[in-house]
């Protein structure tokens, strides 16, 4: 669907030279919701405006339905730009035209007739949940149905692909979801393919089925969003994991736990799939003589399944919670022993 | 009883504007107006093209050109910082080359429009700055041509400060026309000097003022008005 090989962008501020995109190399799939994250400067709103040619690569080149994209120029880019719409993180919609007017704006763009302009207008307000908003200004509405009018005049042209740049880094949590939900529904209803950037591993976690990591103009590590959770395998990319996770907060405080615990392990498990649903503490105080008491606990919803961490006490005798730890194991659960300032793998 | 106040008002007008000539007031009003909206209809469509040009021609913009850029820049200061009264003087050979002469209304025009245009550009240029990038941005992702960006992004999203640009500039313009009028350009300036001043007939030089300063009332009326209509931020 979309192919980039070995994509390059430079800048050139005073004199000295900004490798904003660096040899990127890429395949996002059809029907695929795609996330791409990092923190900010890492090169993402750069890499996503070279896949609609908003910016010309130094070198490389970007293929979108075969057609490619980059040193595409003039009338032919134009039009090709009409499949591949973008959103944007302040919606930038137009303050002078009313909600259906600038849903409209891109149709007048593609010289679509006034008549099946207003039908398809029509249809997208009510795809996006804006009826009866049809009049009102953008001034008159709020982050979330401004995002709704920028998704709607997004899909006008009936798109292959969708871009989103931190397209909802301005909202609050709940209208994010509202939104991300909306666009998942988009995704399956119509099988446009999704690309978000963003810096807040929610956005992943909640609709992408996977997931590329930048930093410094470079993808550093991609894969299924379960996959990357579960093995994060670049320190950027744990740092994402435990964003979420909130194991990053917690760990200050690890050193008072340590304090409050001086016997036994602390242990950190990684739920993945479906033995979270399995009692697996229940299990192990059942089966083996040791006493588990949850010290922190997370649990998120990914594309494809559940995702979460545990920190556990456990105390008893060596034997026994060496048991136990191998109990863990067998049923798929990926356990840590954390030890006093560091983390160990069992 | 209708026939008594008019002759009260004739009487009452005759006692407190001896030497007004109102038919001859009339048309100096009539003349100031169509001094006033020929050269503003003209100044409007002028300074926003030069306004435009400098917008579409600074670094980065769709039209980026520095020389361009820099020469109607220059020419705007130039023209901006020339005292009207001085631009009249200089612009005489023209007038005479194209009118024949310099009175009359229509030898004024060039004048007014040369000195007012440069003027409304930068306030356009100033509207036009303040649009969001990302509006233009999204305009163009969307596939859109220079041509549809200007009519459809750059003046309706700068239209409130094209409107209140344009509300001012016209007011200024009363005020040039007056200034023309001096040197011959008819008008309410004209005959405030000319019967008013120079012959001292101090009741025609207040009621010309009066009826200027409502002329300039009227028009800040309208334009605030449509300023505000076209306003939905
Ligand atoms: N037009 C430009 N001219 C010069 N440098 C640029 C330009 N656009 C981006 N850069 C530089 O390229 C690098 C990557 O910028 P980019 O905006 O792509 O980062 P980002 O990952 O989107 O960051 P953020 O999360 O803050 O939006 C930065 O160092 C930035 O300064
Ligand atoms: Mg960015």
């Amino acid at each position: 669907m979309i192919s980039i090989k070995e994509l390059r962008k430079e800048f050139t501020v005073n004199d000295k030279k900004i490798v904003a995109v660096d040899n990127l190399t890429l395949d996002i799939e059809k029907g695929e919701i795609f996330g791409v994250i990092g923190y900010s400067g890492a090169g993402k709103s750069t890499f996503i405006r070279l896949l609609n040619g908003l910016e010309q690569p130094t070198s490389g080149e970007v293929f979108v339905n075969d057609k490619k994209f980059s040193h595409m120029k003039g009338e032919s880019l134009r039009i090709a730009r009409q499949k591949v719409s973008m959103i944007f993180q302040h919606f930038n919609l137009l303050w002078s035209r009313t909600v259906e007017e600038n849903i409209e704006f891109p149709l007048e763009i593609a010289g679509v007739p006034k008549k099946e302009r207003k039908q398809r207008v029509h249809h997208l307000i009510e795809l996006v949940g804006l009826k009866g908003r049809e009049k009102s200004y953008p001034s008159q509405l709020s982050g979330g149905q401004k995002q709704r009018v920028g998704i709607a005049r997004a899909l006008a042209n009936e798109p292959d692909v969708l871009l989103g740049d931190e397209a909802t880094s301005a909202l609050d949590p709940e209208t994010t979801d509202a939104i991300l939900d909306l666009l998942v529904d988009i995704n399956e209803r119509l099988g446009i393919t999704i690309v978000l950037i963003t810096h807040e591993m929610h956005v992943i976690q909640k609709i992408c089925h996977r997931v590329a990591v930048m930093e410094d103009g470079k993808i550093v590590e991609t894969g299924k969003v379960l996959d990357v959770f579960q093995n994060p395998q670049e320190t950027i990319t744990k740092r994402f994991v435990s964003q979420l996770t909130g194991v990053e907060d917690t760990l200050p405080t690890l050193e008072t736990i340590f304090q409050h615990y001086p016997n036994g392990s602390l242990i950190q498990l990684t739920f993945v799939g479906q033995t979270t649903e399995e009692p697996v503490l229940t299990e192990l105080i059942r089966n083996f003589q040791v006493t588990a008491s949850v010290v922190h606990g997370n649990m998120n919803q990914t594309k494809d399944g559940p995702y979460g961490t545990l920190i556990v006490h456990i105390d008893g005798e060596t034997k026994q919670i060496h048991d136990a730890l191998q109990y863990l194991q067998s049923i798929d659960v990926k356990a840590e022993v954390l030890n006093n300032g560091s983390t160990n793998n069992e | 009883m209708g026939q008594q106040t008019t002759n009260d008002k004739t009487s009452l007008t005759e006692q407190f504007f001896p030497n007004v000539d109102w038919v001859q007031m009339w048309e100096a009003t009539y003349e100031t107006i169509y001094m006033t909206a020929l050269s503003t209809f003209f100044t409007f469509i002028i300074g926003l093209a030069i306004g435009l040009l400098l917008f579409l021609t600074a670094p980065y913009n769709m039209w980026a050109n520095h020389i361009v850029h820099f020469l109607t820049g220059s020419i705007v200061n130039i023209f901006r910082s020339i005292p009207f009264i001085i631009l009249i003087i200089l612009l005489i050979p023209f007038t005479k080359f194209f009118f024949g002469s310099i009175r009359g209304a229509n030898a004024a025009l060039p004048a007014l429009i040369i000195g007012a245009a440069p003027f409304y550009a930068r306030m356009v240029l100033i509207g036009l700055r303040e649009i969001d990038k990302g509006v233009i941005e999204a305009a163009k992702s969307m596939g859109a041509k220079t041509s549809t960006i200007i009519w459809k992004v750059l003046l309706p999203e700068s239209s409130p400060a094209i409107f209140s640009g344009i509300t001012v500039t016209s007011v200024t313009l009363v005020g040039y026309t007056a200034m023309a009028g001096v040197i011959g350009a008819g008008g309410l300036g004209h005959l405030a000097f000319l019967h008013g001043f120079q012959r001292n007939n101090p009741d025609v030089t207040l009621v010309a003022t009066v009826i200027i300063v409502a002329i300039v009332f009227l028009l800040q009326w309208i334009g605030d008005t449509i300023t505000a209509k076209v306003d939905k931020r």
